[in-house]
């Protein structure tokens, strides 16, 4: 029973809304529910990637930590978002701390076991990939206009 | 026509200023004041409109309306010191006068919103010159739908009217969110580029008007996706920028491809500026 | 506009000249025409046909121009560097002041000067590019109430063109050679040997009434087909042209033609063009403090949109590659501009093929345009 309804959660978020019912019951086969305080940490730079998050609710902070400045946010992220890329592509290492900023539910899916099922089914591995990559290209976009500075005064030349 | 009827004539000149007088002046942040002042003979401005400010002896430029729209008894604006113009605004204090002209401009169609839902974007400065049509939605919050404003800005510190932003944000039938491009930690609101606002935003994109006013980069990216969003590009207004010496359409400066944007604009609708925004230097 | 039955064509000897600028002068108006100055054909003002350039025509090609003597004629030169804007719409313009005296600030309007320029020798492409200001800086929601002065008060003698420079294309442009309207008197200069005659033909109430105070004959039909054939022989010496069929929507469709690349190799950004260019109607405005008192006054000039200035906004410039800035000139010109005024913003005098110090021609940039 337990394992159903996370599936229907699973299904109904954004990233995998629509999904194929032997696909989605692949992926929740590699899943669990998760929570996390204000506070806590979904994961730390540095730290294996070793599960991707489906936000429920909440908030995240994804943050990088500088000395002399300390903890910087780019981004924040909330229902129907994922927090976690790292897992697809070698080392497995997260580049980034995220850090719940409001109590926040989550699906957390166990990166190897995502990866191997990915890597026996093609047709899996490719559906999965097309989902998570705009949020890759997004967040290179968001990066790219972060980097701009838009608001900021231009210097005279 | 004789030659001394002539001489006695004082025609009318559009580019000579009337007196202003500097009533009262906040600092909404570093480099932004926000001035009230008054003048003889004002009689108001409809949201989108902008003034030619003067400071005697140092220059003149545009700077939109950011107060009320149904209060004519005051003149509001909102100038980030940046050039030596803004600069010499930014210093003045009650009291101090300075030369008007104006309002100009073609404004906000906010009366094309009227019973559907709205959204207002504005990214950074470009909050000043949407804050009048935010007042006039609350005046009138029964002739709309589901009002939403997103506003994204560099950083915490960067945030214009907050204590107004905080109010709006309290009353129950309003969406207002706020985001930020950095934050340290003390921060506790969204951090990201203003357009991931619009996913989370409740509106109808077949019923609503969007008003978008920031960078050009903000507003086209937030254009194109309020239409990805579904929202039609003719429901889409944007408030564009560009190097003014007259605002009455003889000094040549403003010119955007075919318009002058200081009176076929600042406000455009999106189908007419984005094939304009999409040359590149036009 | 008088109708045709009350115009008369008449015929003045050389000396009608100097009984035109008399009587112009002797009503009040200060007289501008055509004066030799180094080496060139300015406007400037003339107190009797002797300060005429009589004799002297022009040669001009790209980046060229030069004047030589040859004939006798008082008109034979075609357009220099000069333009009646300069009179009209002056490079530098009060506008006001304001003093801050005991009882505060208090701004002072410029006058509106009271001063009425009689222009003699104004050319059929000058006619067009003077409406073509008008437009500009009259006829919208506001206007330029010192511009509307002086063209309200200005006196016009048109002289038709029996010459053209190989830099005109007024005729495709629909400008000339032959001026129709627009004018109180116009001048055609028959020259035959040694002896110059004018047909001279009103355009309006004031210019016949001048023209009753002349000493006159009686044009007859072959004044009348002399002057056609002064005109018609302009038009035969005009070398180049501008195709407009198409050509406004052409241009601005352009913009990523690599022609435009081209071209802004050649420019230098001089904004000679924008200078001698008599429909360039753009302005910047200073503020000049005076030291004397504690006045201040605000000053328009003229600016030209090849500076990067010009589109300079919070740190940076619009349009700040010199490709942007050649194709904006061109694009306003030949395309925007009948959006704006609904009518081209060139009138085919080609000064400014000739005072390009490179020799950039309009014509052959924008023939280059609707290839690739």
């Amino acid at each position: 029973m337990e394992t159903k309804g996370l599936g229907e959660i699973i299904g109904r978020h954004n990233l995998f809304a629509g999904l194929r019912q032997d696909f989605l019951d692949l992926v929740t086969g590699c899943a669990k529910n998760v929570r996390f305080k204000p506070g806590e940490y979904l994961c730390q730079e540095g730290n294996p990637a070793n599960e991707t998050f489906l936000v429920r609710t909440g908030k995240v902070a994804l943050e990088i930590a500088q000395s002399g400045v300390g903890r910087m946010t780019y981004q924040t992220a909330g229902p129907d978002e994922v927090i976690g890329l790292s897992w697809i592509v070698p080392p497995y290492r997260w580049t980034y701390d995220a850090r719940a900023v409001e109590e926040t539910r989550a699906i957390s899916i166990d990166a190897e076991c995502l990866r191997n099922k990915c890597e026996a089914d093609c047709a899996l591995g490719y559906e999965v990939m097309k989902r998570f990559m705009p949020i890759i290209v997004e967040r290179l976009h968001s990066t790219r206009l972060q980097l701009l500075d838009v608001y900021g005064t231009r210097k005279s030349t | 026509m004789a030659l001394e009827s002539q001489l006695e004539d004082r025609v009318l000149d559009p580019m000579v200023p009337s007196i202003a007088r500097v009533t009262a002046r906040r600092e909404e942040t570093a480099d932004v004041v926000t001035l009230e002042m008054e003048a003889e003979g004002w009689v108001g401005f409809e949201p989108g409109q902008f003034n030619m400010l003067s400071v005697f002896g140092v220059g003149e430029v545009p700077i939109s309306m950011s107060g009320d729209p149904s209060d004519a008894s005051k003149i509001i604006h909102t100038v980030r010191a940046v050039g030596a113009v803004s600069r010499a605004l930014a210093r003045l204090t009650p009291g101090a006068v300075l030369g008007l002209r104006g309002p100009y401009g073609t404004g906000w169609p906010v009366g094309l919103a009227e019973g559907r839902d709205v959204i207002v974007a504005a990214g950074g400065l470009g909050l000043a010159p949407v804050r009048p049509i935010i007042y006039q939605l609350m005046a009138e919050r029964h002739r709309f739908g589901k009002v939403t404003l997103l506003y994204g800005t560099r950083g915490p510190g960067d945030i214009l009217f907050r204590e107004e932003l905080a109010e709006w944000r309290s009353r129950l039938d309003v969406g207002v969110e706020v985001t930020v491009d950095h934050a340290d930690h003390t921060w506790h609101g969204h951090v990201g580029v203003v357009t991931r606002l619009l996913r989370s935003a409740d509106f109808d994109p077949e019923k609503v008007t969007a008003f978008v006013c920031g960078p050009e980069i903000m507003m086209r990216f937030m254009a194109n996706e309020l239409g990805d969003a579904g929202c039609p590009a003719q429901d889409i207004y944007l408030s564009m920028e560009r190097n003014m010496k007259c605002a009455i359409g003889l000094c040549g400066h403003c010119q955007l491809g075919p318009a002058f944007v200081c009176k076929d604009g600042p406000v455009f609708d999106w189908p007419y500026l984005k094939p304009l925004m999409a040359v590149k230097e036009l | 506009m008088m109708s045709q039955s009350h115009r008369s064509t008449r015929v003045i000897a050389a000396a009608g000249l100097d009984e035109i600028i008399s009587s112009l002068a002797r009503e009040g108006y200060r007289v501008i025409g055509p004066r030799l100055r180094d080496d060139a054909i300015i406007y400037d003002e003339i107190n009797s046909a002797a300060d005429l350039p009589r004799g002297v025509l022009d040669e001009q090609s790209g980046g060229r121009y030069r004047t030589y003597r040859e004939g006798e004629a008082y008109f034979g030169y075609v357009v220099g560097p000069s333009s009646w804007k300069r009179y009209l719409h002056p490079p530098r313009q009060v506008l006001w002041r304001a003093d801050d005296g005991e009882g505060g600030v208090s701004i002072r309007a410029e006058p509106i000067a009271g001063e009425r320029y009689a222009f003699l020798g104004v050319r059929s492409c000058e006619l067009a590019a003077i409406a073509t200001q008008d437009r500009v800086l009259m006829a919208g929601a506001y206007g330029d109430p010192h511009y509307a002065a002086r063209r309200n008060g200005a006196f016009i003698v048109a002289v038709n063109c029996g010459r053209a420079a190989e830099t005109c294309f007024c005729t495709s442009m629909g400008t000339g050679p032959r001026a129709h309207g627009g004018y109180d008197l116009a001048l055609t200069e028959i020259v035959t040997g040694e002896n110059a005659a004018f047909l001279v033909e009103a355009g309006s109430e004031r210019g016949q009434s001048l023209i009753e105070g002349l000493s006159s004959r009686e044009a007859n039909d072959g004044d009348v087909e002399a002057a056609v054939q002064v005109a018609a022989r302009a038009a035969s010496q005009i070398k180049r042209e501008i195709d407009r069929e198409g050509l406004s929507e052409l241009v601005k469709a352009k913009h990523d033609h690599p022609r435009w690349d081209d071209v802004a190799a050649r420019c230098l950004n001089c904004a000679n063009c924008t200078m001698v260019c008599p429909t360039c109607f753009c302005t910047t405005v200073e503020d000049v403090s005076e030291l004397q008192s504690a006045a201040t006054a605000r000053v328009q000039r003229w600016e030209s949109c090849f500076t990067t200035d010009f589109s300079y906004i919070h740190g940076g410039a619009v349009r700040s590659s010199p490709v942007s800035r050649y194709r904006q000139w061109l694009t306003h010109k030949l395309g925007t501009w009948h959006d704006q005024f609904g009518q081209s913003g060139c009138t085919g005098c080609g000064r400014c093929i000739t005072w390009c110090p490179v020799g950039i021609d309009i014509t052959e940039e924008a023939a280059a345009l609707r290839g690739g």
